[in-house]
């Protein structure tokens, strides 16, 4: 059963080959054996779920089912559960119990999905290899000592190890995509304002976005017909109907435009890479689809000013976690200054520290125009590239990362190195378009992703196209040993 | 040396709105302290902020009613810094782009001038926290209950001279968000909170002095007297060659003494920038319109209708009309009275005074308009004295139930009106002071004629135990002795 996709296992719920207890139970049993090779799970809420699987199964009987009641999942650690700590992967919220749940995570049990448990991350979403985690770094399923990627480093080992069949997710910078195409799974960052970010820990409020990651591309769209919406919680949230992302899975892909940004193509991508990506388009023209090089002008802007404003957002509002009403505080603080300081230096980690320190130094009188306000410039050119680009294609095509997983602790000691992990995705984020990445391939033996980006709210285009690519392909079904 | 003092002012102003501008907490004031603070106002992780539409409609009615441009576009903004009565570690305000643009209000001067002074702009923020430092043995407490309140600060122009046109400025701006009812207008809970810049120059000099901000005074008085504190002081240090620091200053009413808070200095960098949890508030002509139809009545019409329609002079229409609670409370007795003029008298006078005296708020008085209009009516109509409406009106003050008429008949305050009564009692008195009636005769300046009538209303007004009516006495022992 472990082996089977959402879409499969609700079906054999609503067959009745199997209870929602019964399939909680053999997959608590696989974390319980297996989690402690990847550390992928933070907290496992055994209790909870299996009362939450006995009160779907009576769901499931008294005939007032949806596709997900009874089927088990995780949640990223970042998005709040009522009664259950969430820790946003930090020591500051380590004992943090929320009185309140996510709108996600409150759509999740509308839906009568049952969590498993809350799944390991950078702290506070800051990290691209899931070593920043106070909780201990994740590894990848598909290489001992390798990295998950991050933030979402926990879901997309989870996922890929077979530990859950699905969990949610969160991309500010490539959180998603970057995590998905190292551990060989397919994740989805939806349209900025798509999912609400209501309970949602935030790190980088106009970048944030909720998403999606599991084996196939069916599975995404089943959970995004759970998360998307708007929520009046959430006034960045988009008033805007929500189709079945399921209903247009099967649409042939003939006359799909792709766009390869010649910028993403550069002779500092591996030939390996490019291959793998190469390869995977061809098969997109054996579907139907047309190819053309386009451009995204300001692309090589993208990480510069990613690494302005995001930190420029978290340094306000991580200001929260003062040691004054929740979370960690100091021991014996001899006064105020001392009740601040000494709890946000213990509680932070160090990367969290060094972000914070540089958008505070982003927003300082007499810097504030030449970085942030320069920033926020060098976005709208961005933004601008996508829009112009999506007038003559429907969706752009990329490697999801510039290399396969690396071994944990090679880029840890290098922030600059490590920020360049997200040289394909941040933009996406910086525009608030969304993209998916989808397995495409392995090099070496560790899977490589291809990232589809597309036009606002076109997530039901990119699921049809991830789709109907894992129809004539399985590098998404490949288990890791 | 003469010297030019230069005031412009910022004014805290707490809308009444039912809730508060992020969160559907509560904005009641006086609650258990922490009882009205929800997940939001408490800044927990996840949480964001949802915009009140009710505070933007306030904003605006406010905007219209200074008679102000309305931005369109407004930008809030995240004012970094911490405090532990700053949940959030930021305030959500807003700088580059507020939603009331540049307006003016003209204030009336004691000597019947009037000036314009103008508004540089006004913004929407939320309140911070309370920080209680008594009764905590060494440590503070926090009270999360006045935290997301909606505000608008007003900003003015340095176009004040002197404390007189502060708080004429002050208490005219008072008046009108009271009309407009977007504000409480209670200075005692903080419902309306004044900074003071002040700054000295050379008489005549067009060079601007280094000003100080005087901050959080919470009553017409203490602005006052904290003007005048920080104008002596300053003048005292540029007139001994000293130069005057920029900075934040505290002010203790009671002891009538200042300290600085903090120097420009050891100002906090803010760290201003676009909340990314609001989209910049973009407002339609519609809900202007809207907004500009909901305007009721302001203090400048108010005033011209009461002369217009009860025969209010100047001084006394600008009085009633500027604070709306008294307008109304003054209406009420206007309509239940006989006398305009004299309800008029009596709001200004013996009711005014007995407020302030027990530092009540209109709202506050035990005693209505209805009664006070009963009250002016059995003086218009002569039954009784002022003096005994005095009497009736310390009863009802006091809480006497009753109403005015029973007061009145309890308490034997009715005058003695009959003429017949009255002349015979004129009569027997003026019988007894011949001496003076022979002085009073062969008097010739009418002035001190009329001086002398005065002697005589003593012993009439004993004579009669105190209940004939002096009008008619007057009238009756004019008519005896001409004659």
């Amino acid at each position: 059963m472990h082996n089977k996709s959402v879409a499969e296992l609700s079906r054999a719920l609503e067959q009745g080959t199997v209870s929602s207890v019964e399939l909680t139970r053999q997959f608590l049993d696989r974390i319980r054996c297996e989690d402690g090779k990847y550390n992928s799970f933070i907290t496992v809420t055994e209790d909870q779920a299996l009362a939450d699987a006995r009160a779907a199964d009576e769901q499931r009987a008294n005939g007032n089912a949806t596709p997900w009641t009874g089927v088990p999942f995780a949640h990223k650690d970042i998005f709040c559960t009522r009664g259950v700590r969430t820790t946003c992967g930090s020591k500051m919220l380590e004992n943090f119990v929320p009185p309140y749940d996510a709108t996600v995570t409150a759509n999740f049990r509308k839906a009568g999905a049952v969590c498993l448990g809350k799944t390991n991350m950078d702290e506070f979403a800051m990290g691209s290899s899931n070593e920043s985690s106070y909780f201990g770094p994740v590894t990848n399923p598909w290489g001992a000592k390798r990295v998950p990627g991050g933030s979402s480093g926990g879901s997309a080992a989870a996922v890929a190890a077979r530990l859950v069949p699905a969990a949610t997710a969160t991309d500010t910078g490539g959180s998603i995509r970057q995590p998905a195409a190292l551990c060989g799974v397919t994740g989805l960052k939806p349209t900025y304002g798509r999912v609400s970010r209501y309970g949602m820990i935030a790190f980088a409020s106009s970048l944030d976005q909720g998403g999606t990651m599991a084996r196939t591309a069916e599975d995404n769209a089943l959970m995004l017909n759970v998360m998307a919406g708007f929520d009046p919680k959430d006034s960045t949230c988009v008033d805007r109907g929500v189709p079945d992302y399921t209903a247009t899975l099967d649409e042939p892909l003939k006359g799909l435009k792709i766009g390869l940004p010649k910028e993403y193509f550069s002779e500092q991508l591996s030939p390996a890479m490019e291959q793998q990506v190469r390869d995977a388009v061809k098969e997109y023209e054996k579907l139907g689809a047309t190819v053309k090089e386009v451009s995204l002008p300001h692309a090589n802007l993208a990480i510069a000013a990613y690494y302005v404003i995001a930190p420029a957002e978290a340094s306000a509002n991580l200001s929260r976690f003062d040691g004054v009403r929740y979370g960690y505080r100091c021991e014996d603080p001899k006064d105020l200054m001392d009740l601040y300081t000494r709890t946000r230096a213990e509680g932070f980690g160090n990367e969290v520290e060094r972000r914070i320190l540089v958008g505070t130094y982003a927003l300082s009188a007499g810097y504030f125009d030449a970085y942030y306000l320069k920033a926020q410039k060098v976005r709208r050119l961005i933004q601008q590239d996508f829009i112009n680009a999506f007038r003559e294609v429907d969706v752009l095509m990329s490697p999801t990362s510039p290399s396969p997983a690396f071994v944990q602790g090679e880029k840890s000691t290098d922030p600059v190195t490590m920020y360049l992990e997200d040289v394909f995705t941040i933009a996406v984020n910086l525009a608030g378009v969304p993209a998916m990445s989808v397995p495409a391939g392995f090099i070496d033996g560790l899977p490589v992703g291809l990232q589809i980006i597309g036009d606002y709210f076109s997530e039901a285009r990119l699921l049809n196209a991830a789709h109907q690519f894992q129809q004539v392909t399985d590098w998404h079904q490949r288990e890791p040993n | 040396m003469q010297w030019d003092i230069v005031i412009g002012l910022e004014i805290h102003v707490q809308l009444a709105t039912r809730t508060k501008i992020f969160s559907g907490s509560s904005t009641a004031y006086g609650a258990e302290p922490n009882t009205q603070a929800n997940a939001v106002d408490l800044a927990m992780p996840g949480t964001l902020p949802v915009p009140n539409e009710q505070a933007f409609r306030y904003a605006v009615m406010f905007g219209l009613a200074v008679n102000a441009e309305i931005e369109r576009r407004s930008v809030f903004e995240r004012k970094n810094y911490f405090y532990p009565d700053l949940p959030k570690g930021y305030q959500t305000t807003q700088l580059a782009r507020p939603i009331v643009g540049p307006g003016y209000v003209d204030i009336q001067l004691e000597n019947g001038e009037s000036k314009r002074v103008r508004i540089h702009h006004a913004h929407l923020e939320e309140d911070a926290g309370k920080s209680l430092h008594e009764d905590f043995h060494g440590m503070t407490g926090v009270d999360l209950n006045r935290a997301g309140t909606p505000l608008i600060e007003v900003v003015t122009e340095p176009d004040m001279t002197n404390a007189e046109e502060a708080v004429a400025f002050a208490k005219k701006l008072h008046g009108i968000v009271t009309s407009l009812g977007i504000c409480d207008g209670d200075m005692s809970q903080g419902s309306m909170r004044f900074d003071v810049n002040i700054s000295l120059k050379p008489k005549g000099s067009d060079t601007l002095g280094t000003r100080t901000e005087t901050k959080n005074l919470n009553s017409f008085r203490f602005m006052e007297q904290a003007i005048h504190h920080e104008v002596e002081r300053q003048m005292d240090i540029l007139e001994d060659g000293g130069e005057i620091v920029q900075e934040t200053r505290l002010y203790n009413g009671d002891r009538d003494e200042s300290r600085s808070m903090r120097t420009k200095e050891e100002a906090n960098d803010y760290r201003y920038f676009p909340c990314p949890d609001l989209l910049p508030v973009v407002l339609d002509e519609a809900f202007i319109d809207e907004a500009r139809n909901s305007l009721p009545e302001l203090p400048d019409a108010r005033k011209a209708r009461f002369m217009d329609q009860y025969g209010l002079n100047d001084y006394d229409a600008g009085l009633l009309a500027a604070d709306a609670r008294l307008a109304a409370f003054f209406e009420e007795t206007a309509q239940h009275g006989e006398d305009a003029k004299l309800s008029a008298n009596w709001i200004l006078g013996e009711f005014s005074a007995r407020l302030n005296a027990e530092e009540r708020s209109v709202n506050d008085s035990p005693v209505s308009g209805i009664q006070l209009g009963a009250l002016v009516t059995r003086i218009a109509d002569n039954t009784i004295s002022s003096a005994g409406a005095k009497k009736v009106f310390e009863a009802l003050w006091e809480g006497d139930g009753s109403d005015v008429d029973t007061i009145i008949d309890a308490k034997g305050l009715k005058q003695v009106s009959d003429t017949g009564e009255l002349e015979k009692m004129v009569d027997e008195v003026l019988a007894g002071m011949p001496d003076q009636v022979a002085q009073y005769q062969s008097e010739e300046d009418p002035k001190k004629r009329k001086k002398m009538l005065g002697g005589f209303m003593g012993p009439l007004m004993k004579a009669s135990k105190g209940q004939g009516n002096p009008k008619l006495f007057n009238e009756i022992l004019q008519k005896k002795l001409d004659a």
